[in-house]
């Protein structure tokens, strides 16, 4: 009895707990839809009086929200595909193919996920400027399919080297060739992976800052997490256009949230515990 | 062509009318693009990182090597080892505090809530938690600079209508607030990291563990400390080396709550080197401090993946 008593009061901790984590949330919806004067006269807690839009609308077209969209969806999405091109090319040699030094090379790999952005920022800056991809779209989406492919090899290796062998001679024998066991049995059978992969590309590329900071400068070149940091870092916006940018950067984020839940909390363990 | 798996049952047949085998090593052709591309963007821009912290370069001209001079300097930098002494804080933050609260909601999710309340209540709780996560830190500075403003923040004005105006501050603003301010914010950015992990590992240990503890009359803390934490121990090396390097890895967030003010009170190794480099345009000296935190973020990791493999070997 007192064991079954004592389940609410941890259920409704958990519930506090969990309202506190998404309270900003809810508190810059509220505000987003506020006029300024609105704002200034009631503070950021009260209800909105009504829905006012101009604040979205502005800060849409001022900052040009939605070539930061395109650009991101760009950027993300071309990231996402070859990152896991790259990985499978890779993982196929090292899980598969058990290469020579094998152990070695996955330790290369490793160690370059493993190195900070910090340390290859100004080469990359001045490197991209001497090849004249400084400030494109194109450079970041090189950099960053190398980057995110580190750690999809590293994945991707161990996952094949559990590959059922037997299929793989069975194709063989029946006169394939490597090229073809890859993209006809290897990536098909393995498509679950890839499918995880290739979301957390995506969203990790998505919510990058630094190199984007520093690589794309131009307007007409920038993603939507550099644009919104660049403006805050700056200091030039009211209350009211904060929490339209705010809002404005959090719903993509919603989006995908509700889109891959299931991919993301299953992928995250499966990545973290390999 | 086709390959099915069925025509497995000509394995013998067809080996003996002699294909023969040919060296393992082509595979390494398909090895070519990843590596080649590695050294492009990782490799050589990581080797000319090293080798710039040895000069005085200043992004124009040719370095002048300058030997150990920029490592000299930073021992007697304040700023430096003020930067450092941050990351201490930012490792509390990241990884320390979101893995000792992680583990007890997980458990207590996992345990009370998945048990009693059913998988869907604790789906919703769980998603609360995460969401954070997947928000580009940019916005989360964005949402959080503003909640904890000084004037017209939602976290003063709520301080006021709870009648608690002598609490209100500065949060971001006065240099004695502003690092534990940082570190609120990136408590709640990193939380739900650890409990989704923790709470997919809880999910491999055998209930019968917790059945038979519970019989023997072991309470609810007995049973997390005796059988959860041990039971989770791989997880939580993970959580910790990733948070930690995540840790001293954090930019994003100061960038946009503070730039690493008011007065350097928050600045970190990260943020530290990027001024150094884009701002101060002391190439050099930046390359220099981003080789330091790379060195402390190698070593740190190969202590991690040693303490996991050596746990998988003991399980």
């Amino acid at each position: 009895m007192s064991r079954a008593l004592r389940r609410y009061p941890v259920l409704a901790a958990l519930c506090v707990a969990a309202l506190f984590m998404i309270v900003p949330f809810l508190i810059v919806t509220l505000n987003a839809f506020k006029s300024p004067a609105e704002y200034s006269q009631n503070g950021p807690l009260s209800l909105p009086d009504g829905l006012y839009l101009d604040g979205l609308k502005d800060f849409w077209e001022r900052v040009d929200y939605a070539q930061k969209l395109f650009n991101s969806v760009l950027i993300s999405g071309a990231v996402a595909v070859l990152a896991v091109v790259l990985s499978i090319l890779n993982a196929y040699a090292i899980g598969i193919g058990r290469i020579k030094g094998r152990p070695w090379v996955l330790a290369f790999f490793v160690l370059a996920n493993m190195l900070p952005q910090e340390a290859l920022v100004y080469p990359i800056y001045y490197l991209s400027k001497e090849a004249g991809l400084y400030d494109t779209r194109l450079s970041v989406i090189i950099v960053f399919t190398v980057i995110q492919a580190a750690f999809g090899t590293y994945l991707l290796s161990s996952v094949l080297g559990q590959f059922p062998r037997e299929i793989i001679e069975a194709a063989k024998i029946d006169g394939a060739s490597k090229w073809q066991v890859l993209w006809r049995i290897v990536v098909p059978v393995s498509r679950p992976t890839l499918g995880v992969l290739m979301v957390f590309f995506f969203i990790w590329t998505w919510n990058e800052f630094l190199l984007p900071l520093v690589m794309l400068i131009s307007n007409d070149n920038q993603t939507v997490s550099v644009a919104l940091g660049v403006l805050q870092g700056q200091r030039l916006m009211d209350a009211t256009m904060t929490n339209a940018a705010a809002l404005l950067g959090v719903l993509p984020a919603i989006v995908f949230f509700l889109l891959f839940q299931r991919t993301l909390t299953r992928g995250i363990a499966v990545g973290a515990v390999k | 062509m086709t390959v099915t798996v069925e025509k497995r049952g000509v394995t013998g047949k067809a080996a003996q009318a002699g294909h023969p085998r040919r060296p393992r090593d082509s595979y390494a052709l398909f090895l070519l693009p990843g590596v080649l591309a590695f050294l492009a963007v990782i490799i050589v821009p990581f080797l000319m990182n090293t080798y710039v912290g040895f000069t005085d370069w200043q992004g124009v001209g040719s370095p002048d090597w300058t030997g150990l001079a920029n490592y000299r300097e930073l021992m007697d930098d304040s700023e430096f080892w003020a930067s450092f002494r941050h990351s201490l804080f930012m490792v509390v933050a990241m990884a320390a505090v979101p893995t000792a609260v992680g583990l007890v909601l997980a458990a207590a999710l996992f345990d009370y809530v998945g048990k009693h309340f059913g998988s869907r209540v604790t789906a919703v709780l769980r998603a609360c938690f995460y969401l954070p996560q997947v928000l580009p830190i940019a916005v989360a500075g964005i949402v959080w600079s503003w909640i904890l403003a000084p004037d017209n923040g939602s976290l003063n004005a709520l301080l006021k209508a709870v009648g608690l105006s002598s609490w209100q501050q500065d949060w971001l603003g006065d240099p004695d607030i502003a690092l534990y301010s940082v570190m609120g914010v990136m408590v709640w950015v990193q939380l739900g990291f650890p409990l989704v992990v923790f709470m997919a590992g809880l999910q491999r240990v055998d209930p019968q563990l917790y059945e038979a503890a519970e019989l023997d009359g072991a309470g609810w803390w007995r049973r997390f400390w005796h059988i959860t934490l041990p039971q989770i121990r791989p997880e939580i090396y993970v959580v910790l080396t990733w948070c930690t390097i995540a840790a001293l890895k954090v930019f994003g967030a100061v960038y946009v709550l503070t730039k690493g003010g008011p007065g350097g009170a928050t600045d970190v190794p990260s943020y530290f080197s990027f001024t150094t480099f884009f701002e101060k345009t002391q190439v050099g000296y930046g390359a220099a401090i981003s080789t330091v935190l790379t060195v402390i973020i190698l070593a740190l990791s190969l202590i991690g993946l040693r303490l996991q493999t050596r746990e998988e070997d003991r399980s």
